[in-house]
This record gives C-alpha cells, sequence and structure tokens, in this order.
C-alpha cells in the first residue's frame, strides 16, 4: 500500500495535486473539533466582518465565525459523503458480484433492476422525499435513501469485473475444492475488485456531495446542521450577495469547489494506476 | 430485421420496467412515509386564519379522496395507477383551481427546449474536440482544454451557475439573469420574443453545457486514445488515407458507439442538472415548477412532476435506445 501510494505520488501529477486539495480539506474539517464555538450557536462574534486577522474568513450576518462554521460544514458533508459511499459501496459489490458470478436469469434480474437506476432522475425522487418527511429529515436518513439509490453505475462496473474473473482457472480450482459461492467470491473474487472500489468511492462521493449541496442549498435538508449547502442556503436567506458579504459564499463555494476537484483527480489518478497501459506509459515504459 | 424486432422489444421492456419502479418508488416514498400529505396541506390552508372544525372535517374528507388516500392500501395503489395513467393529478393547491396537467404541459417546453438543445451542443462538441484530442496528443490548445475539463467537470451544477449568476449579473451585467423570456412581450411566435427567449436560454444552456462537455470530452479522448493504436488504424495509415478520413470514418466512428450509450445512461443526472439550474435562473421550467411547489406544499404538484420527469427521461432514453442500431450495426446480430 505504502508502496503505490509512493509510485502515485513521484509519477502522477493528478494524484500529487488531488492529494494536496483533499489533504487541506481534511485538515480544515478537522479542525472543526477545535472550534472556540459550538456550531449551530448564533450571535457568537460581531456580525458582518469582512477577513482579517481575528477572523481570518470574516463572519456572517448571523454572527457565525466563517472560518469555524466552514470546517463544521465540511467535516459533516464530507461524513455524508463517506456514509453514502461505504453503504452504496457494500450494495453494488453484493450485487455486482452475485450477478457476474451467477450469470443467466440472475445476472439478467438484477442488471435490468440496475439500469432502471441508473436511469431514473433521482433528483425529482429525493425532493418528494423530502415533501413528505419534512422536519423529520435528518443527514443520515438522506444518507440511507441516496445509498440505496447510488449503487447502481458500480454494481455494473464490477460486474463486468466479475465476469471475468469467472472464466478466470483459480475460480474452477476453488469451486472444485467445494467452496460455496460465498467463500468464492468474498475470498477469491473480491481482493480483485477492490481497487475499482476504491476509484469508484471517490466518484460516487463526488456525486452524493453533489446532490447533498443542491438540496441544501434550496433547504430541502436538515438545514440546522452546518453543511456546505446548508451554509450557501443560510448566506442566501440573509442576500449575502446583494448585502456585500461576499466572504459568506466564496469561502464555502471555493471549498468545495476543491473538494470536487480534489476528489475527481484521485479517482482519475486512482484509475490510471489500475490500467497497467496508462501505468507503463506514466513512468516511461513503451505502451 | 427480426434482430432489431428483438431488441426494440427488450428495449421497451426496459423501459416499462424503468417507469414501473420509478412510480412504485414516488408510491412508496409517498405512502410509506409516517407523514399525512393530507394533514400537511391543511395546516398550509389553516395558517391563514381560523377555520371552523367541521369544514377541517370536510376538507380532510375531500382531500383524502383528492390525493386518493381513501379505502385500503390495495384501493389506494389501484387508484394511484390509474391516476397517472390518465395523467390526473387533480388541481394544483398553490394555483387553485388550476389542474396540474396544465401546469406540468405549460412547464414541458421550457424544460424540453432547454435541455435537449444544451444536451445536443454538449454532447455534439465535447465529444468532436475530445475525438481531435485524443487523435493528436501533441496539440497545446487541445491538451489545455484537457485540463480545463478536468476542473470544470466535477463541479455540481448549483455550484456553477451560482458562478455565473455572480459574473453575469453582479460583476458584468449584459445577460438576462431570470425568467424564460421578456415579461412585456406576448407569447407568440414574434421576433422579439424569440430572440428574448434565446437570450433569456443563453446563461442555463450555458452553464448546463460548461458542465455537460467536460464528461463528454474526458470520455471521448480516452475511447479513441484506445481506438487509435488499434492495428486497423496503424494499417490505413501505413496504406496512405487521408487523416481527415481516417480520423472521421475510421476512429471516431468506432469509438462514438460507447459515447451515444454514455449519453442514454447520464439522462437522468443532466435532468437533476438542469432542475437546479432552471431554479437558480428562475427559468419557467419543471424545476422552478417542482422546487416552487414544495415551497408551496403543493402534493399533487410535486407528485405530477416527479412521474412526469421519470416518464420524460426514460421515453428520452428508449428513444436514443432505438436509434442505436443505427449507428452499430453489430446489434442487429445478437
Amino acid at each position: 500500500m505504502a508502496a503505490i501510494l509512493r509510485d502515485l505520488l513521484r509519477h502522477n501529477l493528478e494524484f500529487r495535486i488531488g492529494a494536496v486539495l483533499v489533504g487541506a480539506v481534511l485538515l480544515l474539517s478537522v479542525l472543526a473539533s477545535f472550534s472556540p464555538y459550538p456550531p449551530q450557536d448564533v450571535y457568537v462574534v460581531p456580525p458582518d466582518l469582512p477577513p482579517s486577522t481575528t477572523y481570518w474568513f470574516g463572519t456572517t450576518s448571523r454572527g457565525q465565525d466563517v472560518f469555524w462554521q466552514l470546517s463544521f460544514a465540511l467535516r459533516n458533508t464530507l461524513l455524508f459523503g463517506c456514509t453514502v459511499a461505504l453503504i452504496s459501496r457494500l450494495l453494488a459489490l453484493a450485487i455486482g458480484l452475485l450477478a457476474g458470478y451467477s450469470g443467466g436469469w440472475i445476472d439478467r434480474a438484477l442488471m435490468s433492476v440496475n439500469d432502471t437506476f441508473i436511469v431514473i432522475p433521482l433528483l425529482p425522487l429525493l425532493v418528494l422525499f423530502y415533501f413528505v418527511m419534512r422536519d423529520r429529515m435528518s443527514w443520515l436518513m438522506l444518507a440511507l435513501i441516496m445509498a440505496c439509490l447510488g449503487w447502481a453505475y458500480d454494481a455494473r462496473l464490477i460486474r463486468s469485473v466479475a465476469m471475468s474473473l469467472k472464466s478466470r482457472e483459480f475460480t474452477e480450482t476453488s469451486l472444485f475444492s467445494g467452496m460455496t459461492t460465498r467463500e468464492i467470491l468474498m475470498q477469491e473474487h473480491l481482493p480483485y475488485v477492490l481497487p475499482i472500489v476504491f476509484s469508484t468511492t471517490m466518484n460516487n462521493m463526488v456525486w452524493s456531495i453533489g446532490l447533498e449541496v443542491t438540496l441544501a442549498v434550496l433547504g430541502f435538508t436538515d438545514i440546522n446542521t452546518p453543511t456546505i449547502g446548508g451554509m450557501i442556503y443560510w448566506a442566501n436567506q440573509h442576500t449575502a450577495m446583494v448585502a456585500g458579504v461576499w466572504w459568506w459564499i466564496a469561502f464555502p463555494t471555493i471549498a468545495v469547489i476543491m473538494t470536487f476537484i480534489g476528489l475527481f483527480l484521485l479517482a482519475v489518478s486512482m484509475n490510471d494506476y489500475i490500467d497497467p497501459r496508462s501505468r507503463l506509459r506514466s513512468v516511461g515504459g513503451a505502451s | 430485421m427480426s434482430g432489431y424486432l428483438g431488441y426494440a422489444i427488450r428495449r421497451l421492456a426496459q423501459f416499462a420496467l424503468v417507469v414501473f419502479i420509478g412510480v412504485n418508488l414516488a408510491y412508496v416514498i409517498t405512502h410509506a412515509t409516517p407523514i399525512d400529505p393530507v394533514e400537511q396541506s391543511i395546516s398550509v390552508v389553516t395558517s391563514y386564519g381560523n377555520t371552523a372544525p367541521a369544514a377541517i372535517e370536510e376538507m380532510r374528507k375531500s382531500l383524502r379522496e383528492l390525493y386518493g388516500l381513501s379505502g385500503s392500501r390495495v384501493e389506494q395503489y389501484w387508484v394511484f395507477w390509474k391516476r397517472i395513467l390518465r395523467a390526473d393529478f387533480g388541481p394544483s393547491l398553490s394555483a387553485f383551481p388550476t389542474p396540474v396537467s396544465t401546469l406540468v404541459v405549460r412547464a414541458l417546453p421550457w424544460t424540453v427546449g432547454l435541455l435537449s438543445v444544451s444536451t445536443l451542443i454538449a454532447w455534439g462538441l465535447g465529444t468532436l474536440l475530445g475525438g481531435l484530442a485524443g487523435y493528436d496528443r501533441t496539440n497545446r490548445g487541445l491538451k489545455l482544454m484537457g485540463v480545463v475539463a478536468m476542473g470544470l467537470h466535477p463541479i455540481p451544477y448549483y455550484i456553477l451557475a451560482l458562478l455565473l449568476l455572480i459574473v453575469f449579473g453582479f460583476l458584468w451585467p449584459v445577460l438576462p439573469i431570470s425568467g424564460g423570456s421578456a415579461m412585456n412581450l406576448p407569447q407568440t411566435l414574434s421576433v422579439d420574443f424569440v430572440t428574448s427567449v434565446l437570450q433569456h436560454a443563453i446563461l442555463p444552456a450555458l452553464s448546463l453545457i460548461l458542465i455537460g462537455v467536460g464528461s463528454w470530452f474526458l470520455g471521448m479522448r480516452a475511447l479513441v486514445s484506445n481506438v487509435v493504436t488499434e492495428d486497423y488504424v496503424v494499417y490505413a495509415e501505413l496504406a496512405g488515407v487521408e487523416r481527415w478520413r481516417i480520423l472521421s470514418s475510421y476512429v471516431m466512428r468506432n469509438a462514438l458507439v460507447p459515447q451515444v450509450t454514455g449519453l442514454a445512461i447520464s439522462l437522468g443526472g443532466i435532468f437533476n442538472g438542469a432542475v437546479i439550474t432552471e431554479k437558480v435562473f428562475g427559468y419557467p421550467g419543471l424545476g422552478s415548477l417542482l422546487v416552487d411547489a414544495v415551497y408551496a406544499g403543493d402534493y399533487g404538484l410535486v407528485l405530477g412532476v416527479t412521474t412526469v420527469s421519470i416518464l420524460g427521461v426514460s421515453i428520452a432514453v428508449l428513444a436514443i435506445d432505438l436509434l442505436y442500431p443505427l449507428l452499430d450495426p453489430r446489434v442487429k446480430v445478437r
């Protein structure tokens, strides 16, 4: 693992940029534990102050320090992305491996459902969900429902790998040595699929955080828990741009763009690394 | 031809499944949650003043009837499907007594127009430039495009729309930032009206295109750079076929097939983006309708827009799927 990271850092510019961006965002989110103010309190500092040495990113019209608010928001947003990614990875792995390994009608049935989830526009459904739940909507519930809707694309990817693994010799060997389907999938096939799972994790986080920001900006989530989208929502509610409190919108926007580009670059470089052709090219070998 | 017929039947079955699962999801979300939309609507209505308890009871009864929430679960499910098949979602509460279907039909052309034009531009431009970039790896300008595409592609629609709004609304106000056309023009097919519609569409379309172009560019570049190393391309080059012909009919044509599949797959996501873009720019399409319906607590309208968008996206995907064999003749053989 350490050797892989070293290789990536040395030969892959995208990975380096991505690592720096994600690292910076992570650092800021970890700082939330040292915040002098609780995240939900308002009017703890003088409102509407521009960035200065005391308040690095300025203060909001609600009397909150943008820096600390942002660090809470990043922590919650990243946590949300990780939760969705983790749960949907489990679903994608289970369905992808099973479909690819079993083939036949199980494969066909699972993939029909899978394609359906790829095609259906999710935002209206999520908005409908918020409409019905209203104030009982918590971020955990949103994470759960998004995980249940967001596994399909990666399940298809995992299935295609599992199909090629099925025709490999070691699968037959383990079958003849009496392993059950579950054992073959868990012990033999899973290790081959894991690198792809890692790279799809980043993409899935980009997707889920993007949707969360969108919903939160419209006020369709639990707006009292600070998230990046929630911050922009409150800034819009106080018409921050018109009032000239630009720092209230600018810093969350910069942070979220950093997160997205960072995660995306990590995913891209991971994909390059998994593909042996591009890995050869990147270390200067013949392609 | 029988090969195509089998293919078309399979695609139709998939289409039916998408609609079936989508509508069921909408049903489960609205019926399996502990919150009663009827009570919500009543609280919206009664929040404006005092209403007699007997009147509220009457209202509750008629709303239950209206939302299809009376009777047993099986009956409710049956009524739900019947209404969707008849496209009857009852009157809208926020624009009473206009039927939901009228509102949806009024908003639909805006969304379809904006979405189809911007998607086609983004897809065409991204595919063309990506193909060139994959074929000619030394071109500086195309390399720079790649970097820009990588930076733009992961940004969510909302953030980019917001940035455009700030740039063209506050810093350099040259374009209209809100609405679908100028308020004072009658909606007839006059030159003024059409120019106004086009002008108003520039910013929303730009935000959709800027994000869309990146992913098509990156996808096509990767595909083409794989095709370029194939033996038949090398052979064509050695045989002295013109470079332009190699690019257009040897390389692009083969790489185009997965791009079309990609278009069908990502249509749902593009629609999500359009919903949010419309809201940001106050474009009078389905997205604005949906968001405003939620703010107004209009259950029928939210459900109507959700169902219509699921239907619309799956019809578009079906259309792409049915045209697909024109591009990839191998489908007929399979």
